[in-house]
């Protein structure tokens, strides 16, 4: 217990001076996705890697709260403080009420029905141009203002929201080391034996996929409040696909694996710069490759990997 | 509403339905040999079309070679992306499967846009394209074409299935891997054949439908979305059902983007999707079969 | 305790139970034994909620549980284990049995995830639980062991100790000497008296006929579907039709 506490103060730590080391600049913008990326990241992981239900259209969720959020106040100049929740609840019981009818499917069926969930969102986003502008975009969307400060700089986004995710990772922590995370697990190792023994694996499937969808929704609505500006293209199944990559090549079941595969995949394009057009094939590649040789993830694989490597030295040395 | 207007639509459903029929079935037909949803499945129409440019742009073969030649090039990226990323897999968990699958289908698709980039392509029509007027409606050679081909294969299939031994060895193993295996059949031999007669007909679906609607790298996504919806109304068979399930989702797709809403058509078969997979998960012919969900 | 009335399966033309019915009293250990075939593992998983009868019912504690799903017959405190052990095999041994004590506490998603000080006595509370349990199967040195890790008769002790975290007033085993060696077995038979001892109505499908004869109050026999015999494990024994049942050969 002591450890896990202070693995996440030091965690937190290095987030909160990370700003003075890559002073200004544009990988301050980086880190911010990063941030936000992380959050989408673990809200996933809480349902594939711990439930071990597979959603592939998360994206749809994080837009939802983007747009939601975005027509709230960009439109309708509503508070975002107020919007955020609103949205942020509406989000929650929309997924609470698919969740019951999509989590009776398992396996390719629900991966299948979760892409086309997602897919329907995004269709809306494109449509309902009087709401969201279409494939435009909507922009116009408010900064977000805490006691008369205006959130409207990369460092000032960074610090909000990083703030918002590390006590997502600290709620999801919590949740993951408790009751209900360990009948979370449960489910996912033997969803009979579960409910033998009294857990009730369909509320909690539902659950999980609600807090999944409402994390995602924040996300959204912090990113609209950062960007100013969304279009569906965001939100699309690609991106979908992208979250899944972060959470297997970081580590299902793992919340800072969830943030290694979201940094990872969020500053490697950036790495990257010329080679643009290779980010799919590389996807492609690392999700092939993670699931055949490091399934549990780098959050396991390196330290076995490093292991090995030691292990060979001392050995050649004997 | 005119009946005109509807029997076009109609009409056109129809053979944009016998595409998602030919995909459905090479969904369906792996599905039952390994147990294994190929989210990869959409890449092969696409390599169809692509790969039929070629032959006909860079290699100047006439169609009539180019297509064959296509057809055989998809079969081996089938036959390399069993043999690389299935069969190898330690821990065949479904969740891996998905992921395997779904990352073998951005490769290709990755690779596909490096050779022939972002745009979309044209592929002439088989045999030309004066309209043909039936009722009141209008209709192309090509439709003509996709619907005669579909024909054609269904009949193969059924040939192959229930009247050759390796058809009927491989759906023993649909019923039963472990009985197939233990009289003698070599079940991994039937999964490479799954793919193979998959990706094959996968390539020939992108290749009767790219004149009519272009060839481009990112085709496949959604494509292959729509076969496996036919698929899934159709219970996962690889025959008529799913043919009838194609047919029905591209007649109603067809009829909804002319009557309601052209920008929603994609929704169409996704809320058709989602509505199966509810209510009647073992699809529209199928016995209910508690395993499934 | 628990009685079943005239329970039918019919799977589609073969009938597995015809009118089965018999009672298993408070505090009893009893067997249900019979050839391979006979229906034991049907009926036992029509008793906890995993399929449905075609007919009859299932009265536990005079309420009838027909058709109740398995979380809410452990709710009622009835529980069960499996033949083939269905560990949480990603989770420790500790873990495992903690899961079992989930009925027993109500601290919910948000309690948990904002740690609040209730949800943290919870967590010690349960913990402790955990660690009595495991003491009482014998097995508290394997606590921080990953239970995939486990052989199979440790493991078959770690599933029966996550059943009595569930704080059941009956439990039912499904084979539970099935893969032991005879030292685990014995083992076995004085961990199944101990439950006994605690108050705790035990009921067995077994195939191993000294286990049962051995501890058994009860015994029922079932053979092609139906009852064959009820009573004492002296006066199974000396039936000539359950005899004739087993044609002799079992162990």
């Amino acid at each position: 217990m002591k450890r896990d506490l202070l693995l996440f103060i030091s965690f937190s730590l290095l987030v909160m001076v990370a700003p003075q080391l890559f002073s200004g600049g544009y990988l301050m913008n980086v880190l911010v996705f990063v941030g936000i990326n992380t959050m989408l990241a673990i809200a996933l992981n809480l349902l594939l890697g711990y439930a071990g239900q597979i959603s592939l259209g998360h994206a749809g969720f994080f837009g939802l709260g983007a747009y939601l959020s975005g027509i709230l106040t960009a439109t309708y100049g509503v508070n975002p403080w107020i919007a955020m929740p609103v949205a942020a609840v509406v989000v929650g019981c929309l997924a609470g009420l698919i969740g019951f009818p999509i989590l009776k499917l398992k396996g390719h069926y629900l991966a299948m029905a979760t892409l086309g969930l997602g897919i329907i969102m995004y269709i809306v986003f494109n449509e309902t141009v009087e709401l969201t502008g279409g494939p435009s975009g909507l922009s116009g969307i408010p900064n977000l203002k805490i006691a008369g400060v205006t959130f409207d700089s990369d460092v000032k986004n960074y610090y909000l929201i990083w703030g918002v995710t590390l006590a997502v990772m600290l709620f999801s922590l919590n949740l993951a080391n408790s009751r209900v995370g360990r009948a979370l697990r449960a489910v996912h190792d033997s969803e009979v034996a579960a409910q033998v023994l009294g857990v009730n694996a369909r509320l909690l499937k539902v659950q999980i996929f609600a807090l999944s969808a409402v994390i995602s929704s924040l996300a959204g609505s912090l990113y609209a409040h950062t960007m100013t500006f969304i279009s569906p293209a965001s939100f699309g199944f690609n991106f979908s696909i992208e979250l899944l990559t972060m959470v297997v090549i970081g580590g299902l079941g793992s919340i800072y694996g969830s943030f290694l595969g979201a940094a990872l995949l969020t500053l490697l394009p950036e790495i990257l710069r010329g080679a643009n057009d290779y980010d799919i094939i590389i996807y492609g590649s690392l999700l092939i490759v993670m699931v055949m040789y490091m399934p549990g993830g780098l959050v396991r694989g390196i330290p076995i990997l490093f292991r090995k490597i030691v292990r060979k030295g001392e050995g050649d040395h004997a | 509403m005119q009946f005109d207007q509807i029997l076009q639509y109609t009409l056109s459903g129809l053979s944009t339905g016998a595409i998602y029929a030919l995909i459905g079935i090479g969904f369906s037909i792996i599905y039952n040999a390994t147990g294994i949803i190929n989210f990869a499945q959409g890449e092969f129409v696409m390599l169809g079309g692509l790969l039929t440019l070629s032959c006909l742009e860079l290699l100047n073969l006439p169609l009539w070679a180019a297509i064959p030649c296509a057809v055989a090039v998809s079969t081996v990226v089938g036959i390399l992306f069993e043999r690389l990323a299935i069969r190898p897999l330690r821990h065949p968990t479904p969740i891996n499967l998905v992921i395997i699958t779904i990352g073998g289908s951005i490769l290709i698709r990755g690779l596909a846009m490096l050779v022939w980039g972002k745009d979309t392509h044209a592929i002439p029509p088989f045999s030309g394209d004066n309209p043909i007027a039936i009722g009141g409606a209008t209709i192309l050679p090509q439709h003509l074409w996709i619907l005669a081909i579909t024909l054609i294969i269904i009949i193969i299939n059924k040939i192959y299935f229930y009247h050759t031994i390796s058809g009927k060895a491989m759906r023993a193993c649909s019923y039963n891997r472990r009985a197939a295996g233990l009289v003698g059949i070599d079940v991994k031999r039937m999964v490479l054949f799954s793919f193979i007669i998959s990706s094959a007909m996968g390539a020939i679906a992108g290749i009767i439908i790219a004149p009519l609607t272009m060839t481009a790298y990112d085709v496949g996504v959604m494509i292959g979305l729509k076969g496996f919806c036919a698929a899934i109304i159709g219970g996962m068979s690889s025959g008529i059902s799913t043919v009838i399930g194609g047919l029905i989702l591209g007649v109603l797709e067809s009829l909804g983007a002319g009557l309601i809403s052209s920008g929603y058509k994609d929704a169409i078969a996704f809320i058709i999707l989602l509505l199966i997979l509810f209510i009647r998960p073992q699809g529209l012919f199928g016995k209910a079969d508690s395993e499934r969900v | 305790m628990l009685e079943v009335s005239g329970i039918t399966q019919i799977f589609g033309g073969v009938t597995a139970l015809d009118a089965v019915s018999f009672s298993m009293s408070k505090g009893d250990i009893t067997g249900v034994i019979g050839p391979n075939g006979a229906g034991k593992t049907t009926l036992f998983n029509i008793i906890t909620g995993i399929y449905h009868q075609t007919a009859g019912s299932v009265l536990l504690e005079g309420k009838d549980v027909s058709g109740f799903p398995p979380e809410r017959l452990a709710r009622l405190a009835m529980v069960r284990t499996f033949q083939n052990i269905e560990l949480f095999g990603g989770m420790t041994v500790l873990e495992n049995v903690m899961v079992g004590m989930h009925t027993g506490s109500s601290a919910g998603l948000l309690a948990c995830a904002l740690k609040t000080p209730w949800s943290i006595s919870e967590e010690r509370r349960i913990r402790n639980g955990a660690r009595k349990w495991l003491e009482f199967a014998g097995i508290i040195d394997l606590a921080d062991h990953t239970a995939g890790s486990l052989p199979f008769g440790k493991g078959r002790l770690l599933e029966i100790a996550r059943a009595l975290a569930v704080e059941p007033r009956i439990i039912l085993m499904d084979e539970p000497a099935a893969g032991l060696n005879s030292q685990e077995t014995v083992a076995l038979a004085q961990l199944i008296k101990r439950i006994r001892a605690l108050g705790i109505t035990v009921v067995l499908v077994e195939h191993d006929m000294e286990l049962v004869m051995d501890i058994c109050d009860r015994i029922v026999v079932l053979n092609l579907g139906r009852k064959l015999a009820e009573g004492t494990p002296r006066e199974i024994q000396g039936s000539p039709e359950v005899i004739a049942a087993y044609l002799g050969d079992d162990d």
